[in-house]
């Protein structure tokens, strides 16, 4: 299915599954940042380094980023009318969050290696 | 027949009644665009704390700082909101609380839950 209400659907799930995923995140890292902060710089990078923390955030980072276009994919929708600056705002959308994805992962590769 | 088209219109914002779900609704909306354009200072800032140990001080001192407090308890505040709203909503796909006097309450409970986690932050940062 290709049509534009199953795209639509299509978001819809992405958005909600990717929700769950932030959430548990969020919550895991919120405990973790009361319970046992970093003391310093090495323990900040140990548990950044961590293989299972690692990967754990870069699907953070990309569910995040899937969550935030179709967020703001909506709200550019909801509120601009013109097809132009509609299509306009979504490229520049776009570029801004890979960037921002290759960015972070990039980071999160640094600390791995 | 073109006139027939016409229908009326009430859409003065200011005198609008809101209702509490589509403040929760509306706050949703503000926090996620507010996290979205944070996210380039917070990549930039998670770099500076890797990059080095000089890098990871500055940062620290940031977060020290009463404007850092003050701006990350702000942020923690739309977080709390984003969250809890988003919670919300996902009980409702799951038809959770939704009749009309727990859909309400819900909300309530989402802009209360959310002031008090950022109170809770502001707490412990101070």
């Amino acid at each position: 299915m290709t049509s534009a209400a199953s795209l639509g659907l299509k978001a819809w799930l992405v958005q909600r599954l990717t929700a769950v995923y932030l959430a548990v995140f969020v919550l895991f890292a919120a405990i973790k940042f009361i319970w046992l902060p970093p003391q310093d710089y090495s323990q900040w990078i140990a548990w950044v380094a961590h293989p299972f923390i690692n990967a754990a955030l870069a699907l953070f980072i990309l569910s995040l980023l899937l969550h935030a276009w179709i967020g703001l994919r909506d709200v550019i929708m909801d509120y601009v009318k013109s097809a132009a600056v509609r299509a306009g705002l979504f490229a520049m959308l776009i570029l801004l969050l890979s960037g921002c994805g290759l960015w972070s992962l990039r980071l999160l590769l640094k600390v791995a290696a | 027949m073109k006139t027939m088209l016409i229908r009326p219109k009430f859409l003065n914002l200011t005198k609008i009644h809101f209702p509490v779900a589509a403040v929760v609704s509306i706050v949703h909306r503000i926090s996620g665009v507010l996290l979205s354009v944070s996210l380039p200072v917070l990549i930039y800032l998670f770099g500076l704390t890797i990059r080095d140990e000089h890098g990871y001080t500055i940062v620290v001192g940031l977060i020290d700082s009463i404007p850092g407090k003050l701006t990350l308890v702000f942020l923690l505040w739309n977080l709390a909101h984003h969250f809890l709203a988003g919670i919300r909503f996902l009980l409702i796909d799951l038809d959770i609380g939704i009749s009309k006097t727990t859909a309400a309450r819900g909300a309530w409970l989402v802009h209360f839950g959310a002031a008090g986690l950022a109170l809770l932050a502001l707490g412990l940062l101070l």
